[in-house]
Formats: structure tokens, sequence, C-alpha cells
């Protein structure tokens, strides 16, 4: 049985009691992962299909949408987040208790999607909070929710209580971003102090990289 | 001189009833001097019967070939009438670039508040009376106006798509440094535009103040409570999305409700001035994510009209006929499922309605290869012909299947007590208002309004089918339960005519993924299942759109429900707004 | 009555919860028990079978769309891409980069060097496989692609993209069997286009050469009638 565990410190692998706890610690977390209710976009409705009848996500002890991040396990990112909503995504990630986990479904959520380009997208969630499982497609069908699931539970499956972050010390919450003139990741906040006092005129940096591009 | 100035201006319309109002003719639009609009607009509404303003749209004129001697800023209006039907009166109101202002037709067409809000934001130009005139997609603060030209975005990389970094020497920046792109590109090697010298400790987020109905309900100050805002949303799980309502209490009753939106501003019409025609289809897609055949038609049938003579085969225009009915028979299903969700029937109406729904979106994943973003439409045609044994499941569906899960819908809902309870004089839209307010579908419909575009200004072939307009007098949320019911019904039948009618043949000409568009403008509206969904194209003569603007129905729609729901005890607000059948991607673009 | 209309909605969940059972019951031998892995719904009966994924899986049609992938031919190894660049240009998302491949005086080759798909912006719009004029870009059907890095799991380079005509045909039956046919027609047109040409080349130059032969005897006789003078002269 402990092979199944591929990432056992050497001096936990002696340790049987330890092991045998994982595996129940894991089997339990990973048998009752609570989503939570939370849609953002064309996504939020593939999340939808897979929660009814036909693809029925209570099989995999998940039909447990709660609407409050304070019960949930998991946040499934289904859509484009935006500037304007990704301070509020930060902040029930915050609430969220550990242990918590993140799947970023579709393209959006992963990388900005085909919105990427848009001046309210944020390019992925990742910039702003850690993802665990990346479902990439547009919007991934529900066949594909739940393989990215099944992923996660796989990467459940694989920690220990050694090793899982949440027993360490130190809290890992995020800075909610403020709106500013553009969305403002406070972690970055210096860096983006030393940037704009550096460019004169942001436009005209990008429209001389523009030329640049083109004439080569 | 002046004798001839007076001839030509004789010449247009209504300058006998507002001398000097209209100055000009552009296309099919007359140019109204904006000192003039509100006097003009106040006679076409009460004398001319045009009362009901569908879209109120900003164009920026900066880059423009054949528009560089006019004033930068036009706002575009289409006005029709909902007792005569028939096409558009359009104006023009344009103002110059060092001052941008147009007097605000609130106070005409209540209709014009968001739209007129949505332009502001967007590029920037003032509406002077407009009672609340701030950001509604964006947020207070933001940098520029995105709309305008001469904005560009962090990842702005070229004016028009192709981008000739893809082909022939298209490295992918696996290598940051030798190929940088998007982030690395990025000044803040991020998505991200500050002004220059921006501070982050000196920010101060400007104040926004909600306009929530101080002088309404005087009485309810004799109750000496106290006034609470609540907010609800983004994060709620019956708001249908990342919406928010800003309400204010008094105990529990609601005395002023204000919709605060754009947390799924996705910058569709910026990207879709940026793409090709053709690259703008499955972007339609994901306006409307329930109704992606819907939104499709609307926009091929916008790129078509500016194409002016195209063929469609008649397969394909009975293909596209029976894709968009489907759709409203699965949104209004959906609709229904959801707005007993929202009452407290938790999920069992819902579970119901997305069964049919998978049935039929198995439809569309054959015809199209997606279930939801389906891609299927084009101009001059359908993308795929269905086969024999598509149009045998869809009989199936159609003839017996779906029927029966609407009268089971209807038989186990319509006389619960508890929806009657529930529905039943809540959300009180009378038709004046309904019209006012420039609400379309089922909400319109469900204050009385006999308006459906399939009968007031047919597109496609809706004329060959024989079907009614579906209108409910109650004006309540239990009057557009209603609605939605009844008309999946006629739906059916129209679906049920199509699929007898099909003919065989070839369902498009040649593909091209390049259309020859001549410059010119065209607004193209479609009866989409949520209401009136148009598309306006600008077009320079380029292979890309010069403006792409999308009325959506959900956004217009949702203008009402601040006044909808005032007087209402809080709980009914999330009820109400499930009435008005919401889909996020559509209000916020 | 009041009451009714709630009555008849809990006599209506209370026939879904039976008709479940129901038709369970009448599928024996069950469902379960034969092609386990593809489900189709049948729409004649009611309510909906759940799909019990991974054990079941349903059947997708063969339009289906998912990513894209890049077709080589399996008997000769060759890839079906020219690096025309259509792809590119079509795709909306602008997701696909290609470089294309030159020899060493820059002069351009039908191929591709470097391809590839960020399918973390991809939209499965299908319009690159729609519009390839060489049917070398096709959508995948694999669907079970989710990962734990974005970067770079999620760039697919041109050794993550190709798959064998075999799988193609395997999933697309319909849509190769008409490409096979076109592709045989083109190929049987072509042929008889250039069995044509070479019977007219054959025959112009035959002409020619008849002419020719016709030119030359002229020629010989006006020699010879020249030389007849010439004696005549002489």
């Amino acid at each position: 049985m402990a092979d199944e565990y591929l990432e056992v410190p050497p001096e936990l692998s002696r340790n049987v009691f330890l092991t045998t706890l994982d595996a129940v610690y894991n089997w339990s977390r990973r048998s009752s992962l609570w989503p939570m209710m939370f849609g953002l976009a064309c996504c939020a409705i593939e999340m939808i299909a897979v929660a009814a009848a036909r693809y029925d996500l209570a099989r995999f002890g998940m039909e447990v949408m709660r609407p409050s991040p304070r019960q949930a396990d998991v946040m499934i990112v289904s859509g484009t987040v935006t500037k304007k909503m990704v301070p509020q995504i930060v902040r029930l990630y915050n609430q969220m208790p550990q242990p918590r986990y993140v799947v970023a479904m579709g393209a959006c959520a992963t990388g900005g999607g085909p919105f990427k380009e848009g001046y309210n997208v944020v390019s992925g969630v990742d910039k702003f909070i850690p993802v665990d499982v990346y479902i990439p497609g547009c919007p991934p069908t529900p066949e594909a929710l739940l393989y990215g699931m099944m992923r996660l539970q796989e990467k459940i499956k694989r920690q220990s209580i050694k090793t899982v972050p949440w027993y360490q010390k130190g809290r890992d919450d995020i800075p909610v971003p403020v709106l500013g003139p553009d969305v403002l990741d406070l972690r970055r906040k210096d860096e983006i102090k030393a940037i704009s006092a550096q460019i004169a005129d942001s436009e005209k940096y990008l429209d001389r990289l523009a030329e640049k591009q083109r004439a080569s | 001189m002046v004798q001839e100035q007076a001839v030509v201006t004789e010449a247009l319309p209504y300058n006998d009833v507002v001398p000097g109002a209209v100055i000009d003719r552009d296309g099919e639009a007359l140019v109204v001097n904006r000192e003039k609009l509100p006097e003009l607009a106040l006679h076409l509404r009460d004398v001319e019967g045009y009362d009901y303003l569908s879209s109120v749209t900003g164009v920026d004129n900066l880059t423009h070939p054949k528009r560089q001697g006019v004033e930068r800023f036009e706002v575009v209006y289409h006005l029709y009438s909902t007792q005569r039907g028939g096409g558009p009166l359009v104006l023009k109101v344009r103002a110059p670039e060092e001052d941008p202002e147009i007097p605000s037709v609130v106070s005409i067409w209540p209709g014009a508040d968001f739209q007129e809000r949505e332009i502001w934001d967007l590029y920037g130009i003032r509406f002077p009376g407009h009672p609340n005139l701030r950001r509604i997609l964006l947020w207070e603060g933001f940098n520029g106006h995105p709309m305008r030209k001469d904005w560009k975005e962090a990842y702005y990389e070229e004016e028009h798509k192709p981008y000739s970094s893809r082909w022939p020497y298209g490295h992918y920046p696996l290598d940051e440094y030798k190929y940088p792109w998007q982030e690395e590109r990025a000044v803040y090697k991020d998505n991200l535009v500050f002004p220059k010298g921006f501070d982050p400790d000196q920010w101060q987020a400007p104040e926004v103040e909600y306009r929530l109905g101080q002088d309404l309900y005087r009485e309810l100050e004799k109750l000496k409570t106290d006034r609470i805002v609540v907010n609800i949303g983004p994060q709620h799980p019956s708001t249908h999305g990342v919406f928010r309502m800003v309400v204010a209490l008094e105990g529990e009753t609601i005395v002023g409700l204000e919709p605060e939106m754009g947390y799924l501003h996705r910058n569709h019409e910026k990207i879709g001035e940026r793409n090709t025609y053709l690259m703008n289809i499955p972007y339609t897609d994901r306006l409307d994510y329930i109704n992606s055949m819907s939104n499709n038609l609307g926009y091929v049938l916008a790129v078509e009209k500016l194409m002016s003579k195209v063929e469609v085969p008649e397969r394909a225009k009975y293909l596209r006929i029976i894709m968009a009915e489907l759709t409203r028979v699965l949104n209004h299903m959906f609709a229904i499922g959801f707005l007993l969700n929202d009452l407290g029937a938790f999920f069992t109406p819902a579970l119901y309605a997305l069964e049919e729904r998978e049935l039929i979106l198995d439809l569309f994943e054959a015809a199209s290869g997606s279930r939801m973003m389906c891609n299927y439409m084009r101009p001059g045609g359908v993308a795929y012909d269905v086969s024999d044994d598509w149009v045998e499941q869809a009989r199936k569906l159609v003839f017996d299947r779906l029927p029966r899960a609407i009268d089971e819908l209807d038989n186990y809902l319509t006389e619960n007590e508890i929806l009657l309870a529930r529905t039943k004089g809540v959300g009180y839209l009378s038709p004046q208002d309904a019209v006012a307010y420039s609400t379309s579908g089922p909400v319109l419909r469900g204050s009385g309004v006999a308006y459906d575009i399939r009968k007031a200004e047919p597109y496609c072939i809706y004329d060959r089918f024989d079907f009614d307009i579906v209108t409910e007098e109650g004006g309540d949320v239990y009057a557009r339960y209603m609605v939605r019911i009844r008309e999946a019904r006629e739906s059916l039948k129209i679906l049920r005519q199509a699929l007898r009618d099909l003919p065989g043949g070839p369902v498009i000409g040649k593909k091209k993924y390049t259309f020859r568009i001549p410059p010119g403008e065209a607004y193209q509206r479609i009866e989409a299942p949520k209401g009136e969904l148009g598309f306006y194209l600008v077009s320079d003569g380029t292979a890309n759109p010069y403006r792409y603007h999308v009325r959506s129905p959900s956004f217009i729609n949702l203008t009402a429900l601040g006044l909808m729901c005032v007087g209402h005890k809080v709980a009914d607000s999330v009820g109400i707004l499930g009435s008005i059948d919401i889909v996020l991607g559509e209000v916020d673009r | 009555m009041v009451g009714k209309g709630i009555l008849r909605g809990l006599a209506t969940t209370a026939r879904h919860l039976l008709e479940t059972y129901i038709d369970d019951v009448k599928g024996i031998p069950s469902r379960y028990a034969y092609d386990r892995h593809f489900i189709k719904q049948p729409l004649d009966e009611r309510g909906i079978f759940t799909i019990q994924y991974p054990e079941e899986r349903r059947v997708l049609p063969e339009r289906f769309r998912y990513v894209p992938m890049l077709i080589y031919d399996a008997d000769t190894g060759e890839d079906r891409c020219t690096a025309c660049g259509i792809c590119a240009k079509v795709c909306p998302t602008q997701c696909i980069w290609i470089v294309r491949e030159e020899d060493k005086t820059g002069k351009p080759l039908p191929r591709s060097q470097e391809f590839y798909i960020d399918i973390s912006i991809c939209m499965g719009c299908g319009f690159c496989a729609e519009f390839c004029p060489f049917d070398s870009i096709k959508m995948n059907h694999d669907y079970e692609i989710a990962v734990y890095h974005r970067f770079p799991d999620l760039i697919l380079t041109k050794d993550d993209l190709v798959v064998p005509t075999t799988y193609y045909a395997q999933l697309y039956p319909e849509a190769w069997e008409a490409e096979e046919r076109a592709r045989e027609e083109e190929r049987k047109r072509k042929e008889a286009r250039e069995k044509a040409l070479a019977a007219k080349r054959a025959a112009a130059a035959k002409k020619k050469a008849a002419a020719k032969k016709a030119e030359e005897a002229k020629k010989a006789g006006e020699e010879k009638a020249d030389g007849k003078d010439e004696e005549k002269k002489a």
C-alpha cells in the first residue's frame, strides 16, 4: 500500500502508523470534497450540468455545493476572472478554511482564454491564488471537469500530514487586490511603483514596442 | 447662400416641427443637432409614436477613413414603434473631442439609463441631465475610457488580427528573452496599465454614491426603522452569476435597489473590433452562453445585412430556424427551472429542465461539434449539414419528448400554491413602463405588450410559419413565468412545421474565411430567447468591423429591476431577478 | 382545494423516482451487462441515464471538438501540414504559432519547423480544422487533458500535437471516407488531366514532328530545286 504514495519522505516510509493515518486522512478528505457554489461565466453552466442528473457529481461525494466559502473545500473557478471580480475571488479564497484547493476550470480561468487580451481580464487566476489543477477547454465538457476533479483526488491522495502546508507555521492568506486605476496586486506594489516612475508614458512605450515588433 | 441652406433643411424631416433639429442625413440615419435632441425626442415619442428606444451606442470616429472631417464622437439611437412595428428610425448625434457632451434622453426614454452610463464608461461621453452618470461596467477610478480608438491595452499587439507574429515566424515565447510575448512584452509584466508616475501608496478609491430612493416610501419613515444597505452578490447563489444588487432596506422592505454589474465584463466589443468578421462568430457564443445558436444567428444576419446581397440556401434557412427555436425551448425551461430555484424549490425543477437540456445539447453537439459553444452559423448559410439520423432524433424530441416535458412542468408548477403565493402580484411592471424602460422578450410580453420581432420586423423565414405572439396581462413574476411556458409551446409549433418542411440541398455556398464587406453600417435585431438581441456593425471596408456593438436584452431588461423591486420584501428581489432571466455573459459582455 | 397543486408536484417527483427504477428494470438484461463503455441516450425513454464516468462514456459525435491535433501520414511518416498559415490566420484567439521551414538560401519549404498551440487560450471553435485546405489540422476528441502545471504543460508543441492518419480515420470515419474519396477523385482527375495533357503533348509533338518533316521535306525539295537551279546555272 505504501508504494502508492509517490512523495513519501524517507523518514516517513518507516513510520507505519503515519502512513496508515495518511491513507485514512487522505481517503476521507478526497471522498467528500465540497465545492463552493460559485460560478463566474460559461463554464459554470457546465459545472451545473455536472452536478445534474446525467453526470452526477454525487458519485464522487462532491454534490454538496456550499454557498458559503467557510464550509467549502474546493473552489472551482469556472469562468473568466475579471479585474473587477478578482478582489472578491481572493477574499473568498482567504475565507475558505484549510485544507483548500483551487481548480481552474476552462481556458479563461487557466490563462485568460479567448479574452486574454481584454483590458478587464486577469490572465489566469493563478496570478493571484495558487491553483491545483488546470482544466483546459472552452468550456470543458462535463467529462473533462470530472476528469479534472479525479486528478485533484489523485493529488490529495499523494499528500502527507507531515508536509501539508496547513499544519506548518504561518498563514498563507493572500492580500486582497485593490481596484485602483487598474487592479493592484499588493504583493507587487513596490515593483509597480518603480515601473510607473520609470516609464514616462506607458502608451507611447507600447506603440514603440509594436513598431519594433512590426519592423522585425 | 442663406436661401439654399433653408431649402436643404426643409428637405430634411421633422424640421418643420422642431426647427433646426435635423442637420444632415448619413445613409439612413438622421444627424441631429445636439442642442435640439431632447425637443426632437419628445416629439418623436409623443407625436410620431416612436415609443421604444431599442439601442443607444457610441462610436469613436477617430480612425474611420471616411469620417475624417466629422466630429470625433457619435451617439447612435435606434428607435422603434411598438404599435406600428416595422423598421427603425436612426438618429445620430455628434460631439467634438474637446467637448464630448450630449443631452441625456433618460427623462424621455428611461431605457437609455444604463446604455448612456455604458457610453460614459467606455467612451467618456458625458450626458448632462442623466441622474446617475457613473461607470457601469468598470469601476470608479479606472484609468481612461477603453473603447476609444486611441486607448491601448497592456497586451496590445497590432491594430487588427491576424497578428503578423504568428506566421511564418511564430516562435512561441518558450524563450522569453528572444521572443517576448504578452506578459513579457507588457510594461508591467502583466495585463496592467497604470497612469504615469502612479504611486500605489497614495491611491484613494473614489466614493461611490448609490441612488437608493431617498424620497420613496415616506410613510415608512413613521415606522422609525433604520435604513440599512445590503449587498447581494457578486458571489451569491441566486444572482445567476456575478451580479450585485445594492439594496436599501427599511425593515424588510426594499426602498431602493441599484444593480451593480461589470464583474464579467470581458471586453467583447473591444476584442470584436480587432477580430475579423469571421472570428467574431465564436465570440458571440460566449455572450449569452445558454443560447449560443441565437447569438450566432443575430450576428451573421447583421453581417449579411452589411454585405447586402447574400444568397442563403433554403435548407440552411430552415436549419437556422430549427436551431434558434430549439434554443428558445432550452432557454425557457432553464429559466423556469432556475426561477423556481430562486424561489426556494431547490433544484428539482432545475434538474428536470437540465435533463431535457442535455438532450437538446446532444443534438447541437452532433450538428456543430460542441455542446454549448456551437459556432454553427456562417454568413451565407450554416457551417455543417445535418444527417437524416439527426433529423429523426430531432423529430422524436420535438414531437414527443419535449411537449411532454413542458406539459409536466406546467402540470406540477403552474398551480402550485407556493409558487402562486410567491409570484402573483410580485414585481409588477406596467405596460407603459415596460415599453419606456426598453424591456424586451418575455418581460415585455409578460406586461401585456404584444411585441415580438419575429412578427413586428420579420427576419429569416419566420413569416412562413404559423405561430402566435404570447402575452400575459399580469405584468408580474407569474405572468413572465407563464409567457415562458407558453412561448416554449409556440416554439415547438414552429419546430414541428420547420422539421416537416425541411428541404434538401446544400447548406452553404463556398466556405470562405474572408468576406468582402462594403463600407456602411447595419443594425440587425432578432428575438432571442431573452429578448431583443441587436448587433450594430460599422464597416470601413476592411476585413475587420470598425465598430461592433451588442444590444443585449439581459442588460437592458435590468434597467427596470429597481422599479420592479421597490416596495417588495427583500426575499422577493431574488425571485424578480430570476423572472427577468439574465445571463451575465450578456449583461456585461 | 388548497394544497392540490403541491400534492400534484409531489406526485410528479415521486413518479420520476419510480420511473428511474422502472427504466432500469425494463432494461434487463441491463445496460450494465454489455457494452458498458459507450452510452447513448435512447430518446424514447423517460428521464435520462447517468453516465458513470470514468467507467462509462458518452458516444461522442463525429464532429465533437475539443482541442486541435496535427495529422501525419501513417504510411510515409510525412506531415500533412504545409505551413501555409491559414489556421493561424483564421484563429480567433491567435493561439497558433507556426515557424515555416526554410532552406539555406531562405526559400520557404512546405513544412513547419515549429508548431505551437497554446491551449490555455484556445477556444475550441474549430475554425482551423474547418478552413485547413490540406486536412492536416483537425479537432481531437480527447478531453482528458487536465494538468497540474500550466507551463509548459498547456503549450502543445508539434510533438504533443501530431497523430497518425489511422487515429484520425478512427475518430472521424465519415469525414475520413469522404476526404479519401475526394482525394481519390482528385488524383484520378489529375491523372486524367495528365493523361490528356500527355496525349495532347504527344499529339502536338507528332504534329510538330510531322510539320518539321514536311518542312524538312520542303526544304530538301527546295534545296533540291536550288541544286537543280544551280546545276542549271552551272
